[in-house]
């Protein structure tokens, strides 16, 4: 797949991402972007149909917790962090939407 | 000063050894390491955060134990230094990022509690590029590090904090991570050992998460027998970490003189050809040729796949930091910018906290993983990591360790390299151990035409550690004996 | 949400209808369809399928040992992990993981439970701690299911899968919605809480049917102990799939899915409502646009949560930090052993027991209120004593056959002994089970006490009205027996003789309404049965047998 990044991808995944990029840093990384994507293009090209992936380089499975209590943070503490907090939680502006 | 010049009585087993045996106080060893802070650090800037007072304390405390017959353990008045991305409890942590200025966690993370319960006394936070995504440490929002063998070049990075703390001798040991070399390369600009251990012996339990997958938490020293000491300290089971391998870690430091006799040493082809300057090529030579002096058999090996070792991390690697670091986002800690909507603030709160090469990494992790690129870059990239792994295990059916170069190059200036590719490629010989979660180690192995330190790599097979760390110990008593004297 | 694709005629996008599992899409017919009129008076039927998140009965959350407990002041059961702290890792419940094997078991079989892995779905909102919610996406650890509602009709279950429940925000000024409001305030202890996300196929075809399908959903959960199954505690919400299709016709058109659906009431109008709408879209030639909608219930319609452009891009992968989840067949065949009967199987058995049909309300609401058990059991008594043919006036009797260790009084062998119990019998079981059994205590009432009750109403000792007078002292004292209260209350079955007397002295005391009851058709006379009856039963103080009354009345009038 020859897949060439362009200043509208940038944008769009800028706004996915929840970061602002000017004009200028769009073509930035628009070339950044595509000179890195370009370089991935050997392993793009492989014919890798039958291979598995590899998502845990050394392979586990079924790692289980009890299910016992353990500690928790105090109020005070869970919040000292906190830009800023009201009433025992994390305060923040108006939220647009609900939750999808 | 140098480490072997300052490092040559303030080897962490020295000191815990001293220190132990009431022949020296950890009181003082501490002072003799922040004497050597006030002298360089204000040049070097290794530190984010020099904990003088805690560091007192906790000397003081370790020394009141051995006045009372108990053993503090074997890091026993040890300075250590920490990676700022590692949590620890009431001290800040930043990971040199705008976003996290001044968050102190509320935990300390596993490494941090075990280095802590055998002995060793803390010194400081060090510098790193911001959340490990870097090879010079200059992508740090606090300013760069600079390399105490050479105030003009770069000490490396990710962790280059935590490399020029101990080559500088403000810290015997010290701890840094590695995604796809952060610790590595750093140990050989800078002539220090430098260990990434085999993925899953290490907890990243309180590692701040660049990579999940690759991330692994090791030591720094200035020698070899002090890193498998460090080692032995910070490795094992955690449950707190559900890629923790459950089962004993290899041991280390009674093996390390065991000597290479009968060893099989493979030198990967892929990794001594182009792209590697011929000086280090001639050090990568010599060394192969002590470990052939020393009793080892060596060949050259082919492990083709490390050649896309490269692509495939930086479609994986920013892939999943675009998701681990989707929670700085202004609501819990860290900085937040005021706006009239929280999807505002979460913009301006993210645009304003990360610096350009972490908002370069979110976007190309984003868009590997966006609708329909997912199976042409991540999955792909997946896979990749399937044959690297398969060709590595075929290299080691005949080979005990291999070796390369740890980096193509010895130390280059600050603000030489603008280009993003051009510094990954820095990366180019210690990514593939991350793809397959296997150890690799740095060690030094004499100089470059310009003077600076070369690092060898030794590479393992999974747990693999302790015939790495015979050959690298083999290495250490075969290398050039080098002035060091920092300019 | 889990993704589907589906065939629009309006809309075609060339590929075959499948599930998020790659299986494909199928709607069984029903004699139990919604039907929506559009505009133009055009005729749409319903197509429906339902998610389901249960919260699970956990002591911890999903992914820590932080506590999984509702109620609490904010921001106290939470740990780094819930708060998303850097550096911090999920390690998965056991407990959470067993629960959901037990729920495969319970609807799908051992079969059904499958080797899952946890991915990432990335999307940024304040309520979620690392703006990332861990779940299970393309390796869900239940792949296959059926649930047959008290109705008859069987419900496909195309998944279900373990995550993470999100936090909970709270919207200050703009009379606390959403919209409108000065800031919001977030409260992180319900993060983490593990879920239990259960996705049927689109196998409801009524408004009814829903409803039934999470009734019955809840009853299996709370049954299993996998789900406290409160819904105005938000430990069940329910999203509802929903699109329509020409009645008669076979085509599948773009669904839509309404979220906050918080009741069974506002469920059923929910879908309706939906239906409706998109008939007339479809009606009208216009595109019903696949989306999510939030159902209002005070204004009673749904609208569009989200504008187009911010359309769904989650960024799934492999969850980095866990590894995959493969529940050994041993320890599935253990939690399948240890399964407690489900209602379905136990409607069945009631309904054999009683000689009802399996749909009938009776049965439907006993098994619902898990009081099978107790009718079952008394049942079963009243056919021991039937068997030995004991006398049901000697208090003792059926507590002395109870202590006779006989099998199948109770368990699960008491279903076949029950069927065996006379007739009337098993009516007097059901009445009292159904409605006089309802209030507080009556669950706990010992099945051979009731049995001894039901043992002397059968004789024709006790009246229903006393049965029920006597049947409220048993429950409220532990010590008294049936025998012991009729006799106390001085309730002797009257002789033919007094009733006889009764009945005469009501018919010479209304001569008019005699004289109606006499000569008028029987609906009249039915009215009348009612008013001599009342008459009769106010004369001896209800002690009269309202049937043997009745037959009295009819037997004089036709003299």
């Amino acid at each position: 797949m020859s897949t060439r990044i362009t200043s509208d991808d940038v944008a769009h995944v800028a706004q996915l991402a929840r970061l602002e990029l000017d004009p200028a840093q769009v073509e930035l990384f628009t070339g950044q972007l595509a000179a890195i994507l370009e370089h991935a293009e050997d392993v793009e090209a492989l014919d890798l149909a039958d291979v598995a992936p590899t998502s845990h380089p050394y392979p586990l499975v079924n790692v289980l917790r009890p299910d016992e209590v353990g500690a928790t943070l105090p109020n005070a503490e869970a919040l000292a962090a906190a830009p800023q907090a009201e009433g025992g939680r994390f305060r923040v502006p108006t939220i647009l939407g609900e939750a999808p | 000063m140098s480490a072997a010049e300052a490092g040559s009585a303030d080897t962490a087993v020295r000191i815990a050894a001293a220190v132990r045996a009431g022949e020296r106080s950890a009181v003082d060893v501490l002072e003799a390491h922040l004497a050597r802070i006030d002298g360089g650090e204000a040049e070097v800037h290794a530190f984010n955060t020099v904990t003088v007072d805690a560091a007192r304390a906790a000397a003081a405390a370790i020394d009141e134990r051995v006045a009372a017959g108990e053993d503090p353990g074997p890091l026993a008045g040890v300075p250590i230094a920490i990676k700022d991305n590692l949590c620890t409890r009431g001290v800040a942590t930043t990971c040199s990022s705008k976003i996290l200025e001044g968050w102190v966690p509320p935990y300390d993370a596993t490494v941090v509690e075990r280095v802590w319960a055998s002995g060793a006394v803390p010194v400081g936070k060090t510098n790193l590029d911001e959340f490990a995504m870097g090879s010079s440490t200059e992508n740090s929002a606090f300013g760069p590090t600079r390399n105490p063998r050479d105030l003009t070049k770069v000490p490396g990075g990710s962790s280059g904090g935590s490399a020029a703390a101990v080559a500088g001798g403000f810290s015997a040991i010290s701890l840094g991570s590695d995604t796809g070399g952060s610790i590595r390369q750093p140990a050989a600009f800078c002539g220090v050992v430098g260990v990434k251990p085999t993925y899953g012996l290490v907890s990243r339990y309180g590692l701040v998460a660049f990579a999940s997958s690759l991330d692994q938490v090791g030591p720094f020293a200035t020698t070899v027998a002090d890193a498998a000491l460090l080692l032995e300290a910070i490795a094992g089971h955690d449950p707190a970490d559900a890629t923790s391998i459950p089962q004993e870690a290899p041991k280390l430091v009674e093996h390390l003189d065991d000597g290479v006799a009968g060893l099989r040493v493979g030198v990967v082809t892929e990794l001594t050809g182009e792209g590697i300057s011929p000086d280090v090529l001639a050090r990568v030579r010599e060394a192969a040729d002590a470990l052939a002096a020393a009793g080892a058999t060596v060949e050259e090996v082919s492990v083709p796949a490390v050649a896309y070792g490269l692509s495939a991390y930086y479609l994986i690697a920013p892939a999943e930091a675009s998701s681990n670091l989707a929670r700085f986002d202004g609501v819990r800690y860290g900085l937040r910018v005021d706006a009239p909507t929280t999807n505002e603030m979460m913009v301006a709160s993210r645009t304003a906290g990360f610096g350009d090469e972490v908002k370069r990494r979110i976007m190309l992790g984003t868009y590997a993983l966006s609708a329909g690129y997912y199976d042409a870059f991540y999955g792909q990239a997946q896979k990749v990591r399937t044959l690297i792994c398969r060709d590595f295990d075929a290299a080691y059916e005949r080979f005990d360790v291999l070796l390369s170069p740890t980096t193509p190059t010895t130390a280059f200036d600050l603000g030489a390299i603008a280009d993003p590719l051009t510094m990954y490629l820095n990366d180019i010989c210690t990514i593939p151990t991350n793809l397959a979660g296997h150890p690799a180690m740095s060690v030094p192995f004499g100089t470059g035409q310009d003077g600076l330190p070369v690092g060898v790599q030794v590479l393992a097979p999974a747990l693999g550690e302790q015939a790495m760390f015979r050959t690298a110990a083999a290495l250490e008593a075969a290398a050039p004996r080098t002035t060091g004297a920092s300019k | 949400m889990t993704d589907t694709v589906l065939s629009d005629p309006t809309n075609p996008d060339g590929r075959a209808p499948t599930d998020s599992l790659g299986n494909a899409i199928t709607v069984p017919d029903s004699d139990d369809v919604t039907v929506v009129t559009a505009a133009d008076g055009s005729r749409w039927e319903l197509v429906c399928g339902l998610e389901v998140h249960a919260e699970l009965a956990t002591a911890t959350k999903m992914f820590s040992g932080a506590p999984n407990h509702f109620g609490d002041d904010p921001n106290t059961n939470v740990d780094p992990v819930t708060l998303g702290l850097p550096g911090t890792l999920p390690v998965v419940n056991q407990k959470a993981v067993e629960l959901a094997v037990r729920f495969g078991c319970a609807v799908g079989g051992p079969q059904s439970v499958r080797r899952s892995v946890f991915s990432r779905k990335n999307y940024f909102y304040p309520d979620m701690p690392k703006n990332f919610q861990i779940s299970q996406y393309d390796q869900p650890i239940v792949v296959a299911g059926e649930l047959e509602l008290p109705s008859g009709h069987v419900v496909g279950i195309e998944r279900a899968h373990l995550e993470e429940d999100t936090g909970k925000s709270t919207h200050v000024g703009g009379a606390g919605r959403i919209t409108g409001a000065d800031h919001s305030l977030v409260d992180y202890n319900r993060a983490g809480v593990p879920l239990l996300e259960i996705v049927s196929r689109p196998h409801v075809r009524s408004t009814e049917q829903a409803r039934q399908y999470v009734a019955e959903l809840r009853s299996i959960l709370v049954a299993c102990g996998i789900s406290d199954g409160k819904m105005e505690e938000g430990s069940m919400r329910v999203d509802a799939n929903v699109s329509v299709r020409r009645e008669g016709s076979q085509e599948l058109r773009t669904r839509c899915e309404i979220k906050n659906l918080n009741s069974l009431r506002s469920l059923g109008r929910a879908i309706e409502h939906e239906a409706t709408r998109q008939a007339d879209l479809h009606a009208a030639g216009q595109k019903v646009v696949q989306e999510t909608r939030h159902w209002d219930e005070a204004q009673g319609v749904t609208g569009t949560m989200r504008s187009k452009e911010e359309a769904d891009d989650y960024r799934y992968f492999p969850e980095p930090d866990l590894v995959p989840v493969d529940p050994s067949p041993e320890w599935i065949a253990e939690i399948a052993a240890a399964l407690p009967m489900l209602p379905a199987a136990r409607r069945a058995r009631l309904a054999e027991a009683t000689g009802e049909p399996r749909t009938a309300e009776s049965v439907v609401v006993v098994v619902d209120r898990a009081q099978d058990d107790q009718a079952i059991s008394a049942l079963a008594h009243l056919a021991r004593l039937a068997e030995v043919g004991g006398d049901p006036s000697a208090a003792s009797t059926l507590a002395a056959l109870a202590d006779d260790d006989v099998d199948g009084l109770s368990g699960p062998d008491a279903g076949a002994r029950a069927a065996a119990a006379p007739d009337a019998a098993k009516a007097r079981v059901l009445v009292h089970v159904t409605q006089n059994l309802a209030g507080e205590g009556g669950a706990d009432l010992a099945p051979v006490r009731l049995a001894e009750l039901v043992a002397l109403e059968v004789a024709g000792e006790l009246t229903a009205t006393q049965a029920k007078q006597v049947l409220a002292e048993l429950v409220a004292d532990p010590e008294a027996t049936a025998a012991g209260v009729a006799a106390a209350k001085g309730f002797e079955a009257m002789d033919t003789g007094a009733l006889e007397a009764a009945v005469d002295a009501a018919i010479a005391g209304n001569p008019a309404e005699w004289e109606q009851y006499r000569t008028g058709d029987p609906k009249v006379r039915g009215k009348l049965t009612g008013f001599f009856v009342g008459q009769i039963m106010k004369a001896t103080k209800g002690q009269a047998d309202g049937k043997a009354a009745t037959a009295l009345l009819t037997q004089k009038a036709t003299d």
